[in-house]
């Protein structure tokens, strides 16, 4: 008989506290170039190293290289270097703004730039994606108005969401944004859904689902991978690992699967995992998954191996759970910087054009707050009605509401 | 016109919106090939095809998070929870995301969805097989709540429920699917067949949800109820000879108002009756309405007869329900106060 001991439970630390020296020897990196580009119609068994892997496109001298590269036009580069600067500026000053008591609450993205500006261009008009809270490229990547945004962070007069959402919880049907919730993972399945609802109507629109490391682990995730497998929904199932939910560490979430991407291939879904910093790479895989989806081969799940720089929101301080110079740590670098050394070594772009790049992002972006604050801020200047309160909670206002309504004096 | 028992009038219900309109889809546990344990969609995918009426996996949060997707896409989709009981994996899709989308999109995206569900005792199904949970949902703003009482009803209800612009929680009665089943449980049940309101037209009718329906005329007592109970409220009010007024809710919200306060001021006097727990259950919120807008109208306190405030027993079921004999002793103590 063998001798059992007393059970000890396993409670998983990442491997740096604060006051420690960053390490990130753990994550294994695949040289750029090195991983294969499948055919669209691989079976998810015979591309199981992808979900293991990271597929790279651009290399420490901002080459790029390998099966992956070449979908992108010189211009196409250049918008998309444009599209990350301006999130990046965006954020910041929205980040200032809520300091200054414009408004109640901020996230950004600082970081994760490449993640939702490049994977906006895989997609056509129509389709849709049923986002989180840290994809605001989506918009920015297809032209949404700034002022709109900073309308709807202000909760202003403007707001077109009339001041019920919590800040950057947009939302937007023609620009294929589905309203964010703000509670986790509940989006995931509604993509599948939209996606199947699309496949019932022989349709050729896709949806893209949207989900962090952390809610990974709600079961609205696994809801949303046994639909997409049963059904073979047209839908990509986005996974963006930023390292960090709040202030746990992405190994409480992932358990002992090596990966995220991993967790697609007990349903029979082809999963990738790719550099999330590396522009280039998220397009190309975000097409991939796209082509598949759109010739009815059912869903992929991408995981995007990224680091989410700044703190999770504006209410948290990240020196109180991890090392402060962790970021600078991180081995997959900054997603601007590394597309404008592609840009620069290529002939497409030089140090002056980013200067004056950035400059007149930052016009653009001070120009659309002026606009929006003429509407209002939080607590000052124009904002919605308290009739507003009363309005959209049902198509038509029922008796009960309309008596309250009146109660509250509108 | 045909005779339907309410299992049929719910699947001629589903039938015609099909047939009238394409975007009208149904799905759920063992609803697709087999037709539904109850048997409600039966004939429904081989009549519509399998990618209007379907299978799913056995996860309510997927049926009701995929439906709302597909809300959002245009589709107008038409679940089945096969138990009420069963709902609760799927609460924060109904009450965070389907009540809430109109909203917070400021009618950017709606959801027209439908979640129907068998509901209440019945069928010896104890704890996990017998729940009402409705006041779950009256108390979600974005939510419809709908129970219907009879196969007329069940089927206009449940046309108006699908064309309705938002989320309509629909719970069915599993006692009332055969007959109108009045609680006297020793007694054999009358089947829908033998009842006028089995009259159910093969074709489109819809009943407008928010009205509801006097049941029995009455001077001495008003009865509030809706489903089964309607059924033990008219057995009471024969069993006891008292002259109550018995008002079928049919949907609770929205609310009626303003035929409870009509009945109400006329009688003078107010019993609520629900199979559903005691506390917090939607009969606290009809008294609260009731003294608010008929207080100088009372002579007795308003009284609630409804569900022991414990699970739902296995072998216990006929001590547990609220049956014509407890409602029946409310209305003699509401008439002797």
């Amino acid at each position: 008989m063998v001798k059992q001991g007393h059970l000890s439970l396993h409670v998983p630390e990442p491997a740096v506290r604060p006051g420690g020296q960053p390490d990130f020897s753990n994550v294994k990196i695949a040289r750029a170039g090195a991983v294969p580009r499948p055919n669209v119609d691989a079976a998810a068994e015979d591309i199981r190293d992808l979900a293991y892997s990271i597929i790279r496109v651009l290399n420490r001298d901002g080459e790029a290289v390998g099966p992956w590269a070449g979908l992108l036009s010189d211009d196409d580069l250049r918008t998309g270097l444009r599209h990350m600067m301006t999130l990046r500026a965006f954020d910041a000053r929205m980040l200032m703004a809520q300091r200054q008591g414009k408004t109640s609450f901020y996230m950004q993205h600082l970081g994760e730039e490449a993640v939702s500006c490049a994977f906006r261009k895989a997609l056509n008009k129509g389709d849709m994606n049923f986002p989180t809270y840290r994809q605001a490229g989506l918009l920015i990547a297809d032209d949404y108005p700034m002022v709109e945004m900073m309308n709807q962070i202000y909760s202003n007069e403007s707001d077109p969401l009339r001041g019920r959402q919590l800040p950057i919880m947009y939302s937007s049907k023609e620009h294929g944004f589905f309203t964010i919730s703000g509670n986790l993972a509940t989006q995931y399945v509604q993509a599948v859904g939209w996606a199947m609802a699309s496949a019932i109507k022989n349709d050729s629109r896709i949806a893209a689902a949207w989900i962090g490391d952390g809610s990974t682990a709600e079961s609205d995730f696994h809801s949303a991978l046994v639909f997409a497998s049963t059904y073979r929904a047209p839908v990509i199932l986005n996974v963006v690992n930023n390292q960090w939910a709040i202030s746990t560490f992405q190994g409480i979430a992932r358990g002992g699967s090596g990966t995220f991407a991993a967790r697609g291939l007990g349903f029979g879904i082809p999963a990738l995992r790719v550099d999330g910093n590396d522009y280039l790479a998220v397009h190309a895989v975000a097409c991939w998954a796209a082509e598949r989806a759109r010739r009815n081969l059912g869903p992929t799940l991408i995981e995007y191996v990224t680091y989410r720089v700044g703190a999770h929101s504006t209410s948290d301080d990240p020196s109180a759970y991890r090392p402060k110079t962790e970021s600078e740590a991180w081995p997959l670098g900054d997603p601007v910087l590394r597309l404008k050394k592609h840009l620069i070594l290529r002939g497409l772009w030089s140090e002056e054009r980013h200067v004056q790049a950035e400059a007149e992002i930052a016009d653009e972006v001070i120009a659309a707050q002026r606009k929006a604050e003429e509407h209002g801020t939080m607590h000052a200047g124009g904002r919605p009605s308290v009739r507003d309160i009363f309005e959209g909670v049902y198509a038509e206002m029922p008796p009960h509401l309309r008596r309250q309504r009146q109660k509250a004096g509108y | 016109m045909a005779r339907m028992t309410m299992i049929e009038a719910v699947r001629s219900a589903m039938d015609v919106a099909m047939g009238r309109d394409e975007d009208v889809v149904v799905f759920g546990e063992d609803v697709g090939y087999f037709g539904g344990v109850f048997r409600c969609t039966q004939g429904l995918q081989a009549k519509y095809g399998k990618t209007r009426c379907f299978d799913t996996p056995i996860n309510e949060s997927g049926i009701v998070g995929t439906a709302i997707g597909m809300a959002a896409y245009g589709l107008k989709p038409c679940v089945e929870i096969q138990f009420a009981d069963y709902m609760y994996p799927a609460y924060d899709q109904l009450t965070q995301e389907a009540a809430r989308i109109r909203y917070r999109s400021n009618g950017d995206f709606t959801c027209p969805i439908v979640v129907r569900m068998p509901t209440g005792g019945g069928i010896f199904g104890g704890q996990t097989h017998s729940q009402s949970p409705e006041a779950l949902f009256t108390h979600v703003c974005g939510l419809k709540v709908v129970v219907p009482s009879n196969p007329y009803d069940a089927k206009g209800l449940l046309i108006a429920a699908i064309e309705d612009p938002d989320p309509v929680m629909f719970l069915e009665p599993k006692r009332l699917y055969n007959g109108p089943f009045d609680g006297h449980h020793e007694r054999p049940v009358t089947p829908w067949s033998k009842h006028t309101l089995g009259d159910v037209p093969d074709d489109y009718y819809s009943i407008p949800i928010g009205k509801a329906e006097v049941r029995r005329q009455g001077s001495a007592v008003t009865v509030i109820a809706y489903g089964t109970m309607v059924h033990v409220a008219l057995a009471a009010a024969e069993d006891t000879s008292i002259d109550a007024e018995v008002i079928d809710l049919r949907s609770l919200l929205p609310l009626d108002l303003d035929a409870i306060v009509k009945s109400v001021s006329k009688t003078g006097r107010c019993v609520v009756v629900h199979e559903a727990t005691l506390t917090s259950g939607f009969g606290g919120e009809i008294a609260a309405l009731v003294q608010e807008h008929c207080f100088y109208h009372l002579e007795a306190p308003v009284m609630r007869v409804a569900g022991w405030d414990t699970p739902y027993p296995h072998a216990q079921e006929w001590d547990y329900f609220p049956g014509p004999a407890r409602v029946g002793r409310a209305l003699t103590d509401v008439m002797e106060a």
